[in-house]
């Protein structure tokens, strides 16, 4: 293992958030805190309680959720594409590190950098409003497990990107609707019946739903079926990129 | 001795099928400067990318200090630094950062004293807080070589070093290049500029169309392939040649003034013996004689024109 480039990457990109503090950090955690104002006080404050939990309380985990996943998908896309398009690119691949190496560097930051948001989003939350967290280990488990599942695949969309526009594409098309439509604001149960079959092939679901269990005991799904779900996920991922990685997809001629 | 690197019958050909390199053989010996001397497009790039690995080979293998550079990748690449002929840079980072990153990248504990070394020997030193985006060209150059350097490597790459250079950063980094092979750092560098290679190298490959069509010692190639040029400055005027000496390839000039004879450096007699005496002996007089010989650029051109 060469230590000394996973940590010459990984610092490299944390760096990057140091350095661009507004951007990376504050501002998706104000961006949360506006959602908190809006669902939360303004329209929390009318809505019932959902199975005993105000309503406030009860979009936490959802908007921790949607700010993980789009976090950790533009962190580590950025982080790829960059020096790909910038042509920084050929120093990685010309030094003698394995690919497990360089994933370990970028995945790790990227993943770092939105756990390190959750966080953060967890502690303005109780700004708003009181919660509790009835499993935290489960919750830092369900974050840390799939801020480096979107940070792989977020890795992958910065390979396959070729455009800025395409960097966007899928985070902006594809994530951002599902966690919307995924249970952030609202419990599957007060979908209609059809819908609520039509959510079930809503990956994210599953996500909210775990990490929501782990808050406050009460889930749309099992458990362990969400758990599941991830691991699937995660696997999926780490195939994709090995298959990057083996035929040198869009970083090797 | 054994070769710092040895490619063998390594080809390349890229998805759309276009063979950027054939079956080449060559081998680089420890502690010398080679020069790859070839127009655009002929493969020097690709050549140096895939012993960097940045490119992948489609047959043959290269041993980089004795390790196969696709097995035994982590151990060959650790020797190897690359300062490439794009100015790819980070924009926001610091100079120091980015070169410090080089070093763990390559596998290196910290070691900022070798840092600030190679800073200071690049003239960097003052700019190592300075953002990246900020430096001009020259100075992004020097950052790329303080990267390559950052990690102590024993061959170094310099693909089209001085390409858009100016003349004092250009003596800079040849005497550079002249201080690193004093320490023994093996290097190769491209260039289409002749005289670069004239000025620096110690051996001489010529790539063209992705083939070695020559590799030599500098001054062996210039000796066998160089032609010198005698210019006999007469005294009076010369009407014409003297028919007894139509045998030699000479050419007088148009005002008369001037005889000039072309010989080739590889025959043991130049004839210019003979035809001195023969001068002599039909009375002509010449005030001055002026031999010169034939650049590499001459030797280069017709090299590879000629295959």
């Amino acid at each position: 293992m060469n230590f000394y480039a996973i940590r010459a990457i990984y610092k490299f990109e944390m760096s990057r958030t140091w350095r661009t503090l507004l951007q990376s950090i504050a501002s998706p955690v104000l961006s949360t805190s506006l959602y908190f104002i809006v669902f939360g006080t303004a329209i929390g404050s009318r809505m019932q309680s959902i199975n005993g939990i105000d309503y406030g309380a009860f979009i936490i985990p959802g908007l921790v959720m949607l700010t993980l996943l789009t976090q950790s998908l533009s962190n580590a896309s950025f982080g790829i594409y960059f020096p790909r398009f910038s042509g920084t690119i050929f120093e990685v691949l010309s030094a003698p590190v394995s690919y497990v190496e360089i994933l370990l560097g970028y995945v790790g930051a990227a993943a770092s950098k939105s756990v390190l948001v959750g966080l953060l989003i967890l502690i303005t939350a109780q700004l708003f409003v009181d919660y509790e967290i009835q499993h935290p280990v489960w919750m830092f488990a369900f974050l840390v497990l799939t801020a480096v599942t979107f940070s792989l695949f977020g890795f992958i969309i910065g390979i396959w990107a070729d455009s800025f526009e395409k960097l966007q594409l899928i985070p902006m098309m594809v994530i951002t609707p599902l966690a919307f439509l995924g249970g952030s604001f609202y419990s599957i149960d007060m979908l209609p019946p059809v819908w609520q079959t039509v959510t079930l092939f809503n990956p994210v679901v599953y996500l909210i739903s775990g990490f929501r269990w782990s808050f406050f005991g009460i889930a749309d799904v099992n458990v362990g079926l969400s758990l599941g779900m991830i691991a699937l996920f995660l696997v999926l991922c780490i195939i994709g990129v090995a298959w990057i990685f083996k035929t040198g997809y869009r970083l090797k001629d | 001795m054994q070769p710092i690197i040895s490619i063998q019958n390594l080809s390349k050909t890229y998805e759309g099928g276009f063979q950027a390199l054939k079956n080449i053989d060559l081998d680089i010996n420890k502690g010398e400067i080679f020069a790859l001397l070839g127009p655009n497009g002929a493969g020097k790039t690709t050549l140096i990318s895939i012993i960097c690995g940045i490119v992948n080979l489609s047959e043959g293998r290269v041993i980089a200090a004795g390790h196969d550079i696709v097995k035994d990748f982590r151990a060959a690449r650790k020797t190897i630094g690359l300062v490439p002929q794009e100015l790819s840079t980070d924009a926001f980072e610091s100079v120091w950062n980015t070169v410090s990153f080089s070093r763990g990248l390559f596998g290196k504990p910290r070691d900022d004293r070798h840092i600030e070394k190679v800073l200071k020997d690049l003239s960097l030193w003052d700019k190592r807080n300075s953002a990246i985006k900020g430096l001009s060209g020259g100075m992004k150059r020097r950052v790329l070589i303080a990267k390559a350097l950052s990690h102590e490597p024993e061959i170094l790459f310099l693909d089209e070093p001085t390409a858009g250079v100016d003349v004092e950063l250009r003596r800079d980094m040849w005497k550079m290049v002249r201080e690193l092979r004093n320490k023994g750092v093996t290097i190769i560098l491209t260039t289409h500029y002749i005289e670069e290679a004239e000025e620096m190298a110690d051996r001489i490959g010529v790539i063209s169309k992705g083939k070695i069509i020559l590799v030599d010692d500098k001054h062996a190639l210039m000796q066998k392939l160089g032609q010198k040029q005698l210019t006999i400055h007469l005294k009076h005027e010369l009407p014409a040649i003297p028919e007894d000496m139509s045998q030699y390839p000479l050419t007088l000039s148009a005002d008369g003034l001037c005889l000039i004879y072309t010989f080739d450096t590889q025959r043991d007699e130049s004839g210019v013996a003979d035809i001195l005496r023969k001068l002599n002996e039909h009375g002509i007089d010449f005030k001055d004689l002026h031999s010169s010989q034939s650049s590499l650029e001459d030797i280069f051109v017709s090299l590879v024109h000629g295959a």
